[in-house]
């Protein structure tokens, strides 16, 4: 990063709805279905066809404006975005324009050292999508309208951020609201959460902006670091050169890493926009916004602060606890049931977490339920096995489904704490060590380790391993 | 003048109409006209009057999130001059 210059960044997020339908028509936004098959007059664009509003997306929209902190607008219209490009078919996009439905909205982010920095949220508007363009083919560019009409959500943010960390940081915490919301389901590959970002540069002290290019064509939180530091990089080179930056649009070409000049659709940024006549404006009351605010989760933010003060979590635990919502709602069904959040915490994050990486299983679908779990942590918690040996249960439940106490029982795992057994077992390692019995005995008290490992070996893991460790001191003591 | 013929030729660029050197000039001379005919309007004074989006008086127009079926591939492309694979063929767009 260059000490010379101020970096501004200002990020435009497009967030595709999990409706059934698109935004304007009653076709299916199913993803990956043959192209073109799920279209109507509306989304091709045929004259004549009008648009009809689905409400849901409204409802998603008054969402995510409230868990950004927006004010939702009462009144709220739809314009058209006149270009030509195509992949439109109508020649406009229907956007919002002068009356969006959420503004004034922020999101806090973290920095380094704890400390937290508020990015504000400009406007958030809903849109239609425009379709796909193919160009593999050997005549020209062919056209699939199938995504032509989904409905998406513009969040556009205020120029707040400075530098490619804070971008990500802005971006990964969206991300994890829009997906916790459940209007977004976060498939970055597939495009259901886009990013352009607007970099420019200034000396630093100078209060008014530089000039910016528009980074677009970028899918991943990977590339939109290097999107950003190769654009600071590129801009501050011609800047000390004493060149300009010229406003434009660049791609991001991910294999080489560079952004690069759009050319051709500099005369498009005219895009006379004007109410559309086809759609009436949209009345948001108060009623509406209220019943969509109390049916709103609880949101990741507030769910690791409450994990750090209600569960007394360290607060990496909390973090990682709270970033998936399937994953929180995993993790509190299993605090229910066994109320040690600490213990829970260390289960789910280390043995389930990697069972299912390992598994490539989503949480969702675990095939370990957090009842079931519960009664394997029971059997730690009462002594009948050890943390070691509940690692194995745990191995063979997430095979067969099978209760804990089933293959406690069935692989006879029990716990030994009868002292006589123990005592027996003592005995005939000391018997088989007497070396080490005898150095033992004259100082290397270090040795210790190695008659509890014997120990807990002759027992194959069962004997409990603070009865061994107090039974061994005395008989080697004696 | 209230418009150029630089404008005429900018906004015919952005609805790809090609125009010649007379119709540039015929059209400059109209849409100048129109224009100063729309321009009375700027006589009322409408401070504090809300911007009209629609003449009908109706709001909330809305469709239930309920998937219709569509029209099917084959009547989908049937007005495409070219097609290919399912897809509308069009003139190769360079990015």
């Amino acid at each position: 990063m260059h000490s010379r210059y101020e970096v501004v960044i200002g990020l435009e997020v497009h967030v595709q709805l999990t409706t059934k339908t698109k935004i304007f028509c009653g076709c299916s936004t199913a993803f990956g279905q043959q192209p073109n098959s799920q279209t109507c007059p509306v989304c091709l664009g045929l004259p004549g066809a009008l648009p009809v509003f689905n409400r849901q997306v409204a409802e998603y929209a008054i969402r995510a404006g409230l868990a950004t902190n927006c004010r939702i607008a009462p009144r709220s219209i739809f314009a058209r975005k006149n270009y030509f490009y195509p992949d439109l078919p109508k020649g406009y996009q229907i956007s919002q324009f002068e009356l969006p439905i959420c503004e004034h909205g922020w999101l806090d982010i973290d920095q380094e050292e704890g400390e937290r920095k508020r990015i504000g949220i400009t406007r958030i508007h809903m849109e239609e999508d425009a379709g796909k363009l193919l160009h593999d083919g050997n005549r020209g560019s062919r056209v699939d309208l199938n995504r032509a009409c989904t409905p998406l959500l513009e969040v556009v943010s205020e120029p707040d951020m400075s530098s490619a960390d804070e971008a990500i940081e802005y971006l990964k915490q969206l991300h994890q609201i829009v997906v916790y919301l459940g209007i977004c389901d976060g498939n970055l590959e597939e495009g259901s959460f886009r990013c352009d970002a607007n970099v420019s540069l200034r000396p630093f002290g100078q209060a008014e902006l530089g000039t910016r290019a528009e980074l677009k064509n970028i899918n991943s939180f990977r590339f939109v670091k290097q999107a950003i530091e190769y654009e600071v990089e590129r801009q501050a080179d011609l800047l000390d050169e004493g060149g300009k930056v010229v406003q434009e649009t660049r791609l991001f070409d991910a294999d080489s890493g560079l952004t690069r000049s759009m050319r051709g659709k500099e005369e498009a940024h005219d895009y006379r926009y004007f109410p559309d006549p086809d759609l009436v404006p949209l009345v948001v009351d108060e009623s509406w916004i209220e019943q969509v605010r109390d049916a709103l989760p609880e949101l990741p933010e507030v769910k690791r602060q409450r994990y750090i003060e209600q569960f007394e979590l360290p607060e990496y635990d909390a973090g990682v606890l709270a970033a998936e919502r399937t994953l929180a709602e995993y993790f509190e069904a299993l605090v229910a049931l066994h109320d040690q959040p600490k213990v829970c915490s260390n289960w789910v994050m280390g043995e389930v977490l990697r069972a299912l990486k390992e598994n490539e299983v989503a949480i969702a679908d675990c095939p370990l339920p957090p009842a079931l779990l519960a009664g394997l942590l029971k059997r730690i918690d009462d002594n009948t096995i050890s943390n070691k040996i509940a690692k194995k249960v745990f191995e063979a439940m997430w095979q067969s489904g099978d209760e804990a106490d089933t293959i406690i029982e069935k692989q006879g795992l029990k716990q030994v704490t009868d002292t006589g057994a123990i005592e027996a077992l003592i005995d005939e390692v000391l018997k088989a060590n007497p070396q080490q019995v005898a150095d033992y005995r004259g100082g290397k008290e270090k040795l210790i380790g190695f008659f509890v490992g014997q120990v807990m070996q002759k027992s194959r893991g069962k004997a409990n391993p603070g009865v061994v460790n107090q039974l061994l001191k005395q008989k080697l003591a004696g | 003048m209230k418009i150029t013929r630089e404008e005429v030729e900018h906004v015919a660029r952005l609805s790809r109409l090609a125009l010649d050197e007379t119709e540039i000039d015929a059209l400059t001379g109209q849409m100048d006209t129109l224009l100063g005919y729309v321009e009375k309007l700027d006589q009322l004074d409408t401070a504090g009057i809300v911007p009209t989006a629609h003449a009908v008086p109706l709001e909330n127009a809305f469709r239930a999130d309920d998937v219709k079926p569509s029209i099917g591939l084959e009547r989908a492309l049937q007005n495409a001059p070219q097609s290919e694979d399912g897809c509308f063929v069009v003139p190769k767009v360079i990015e």
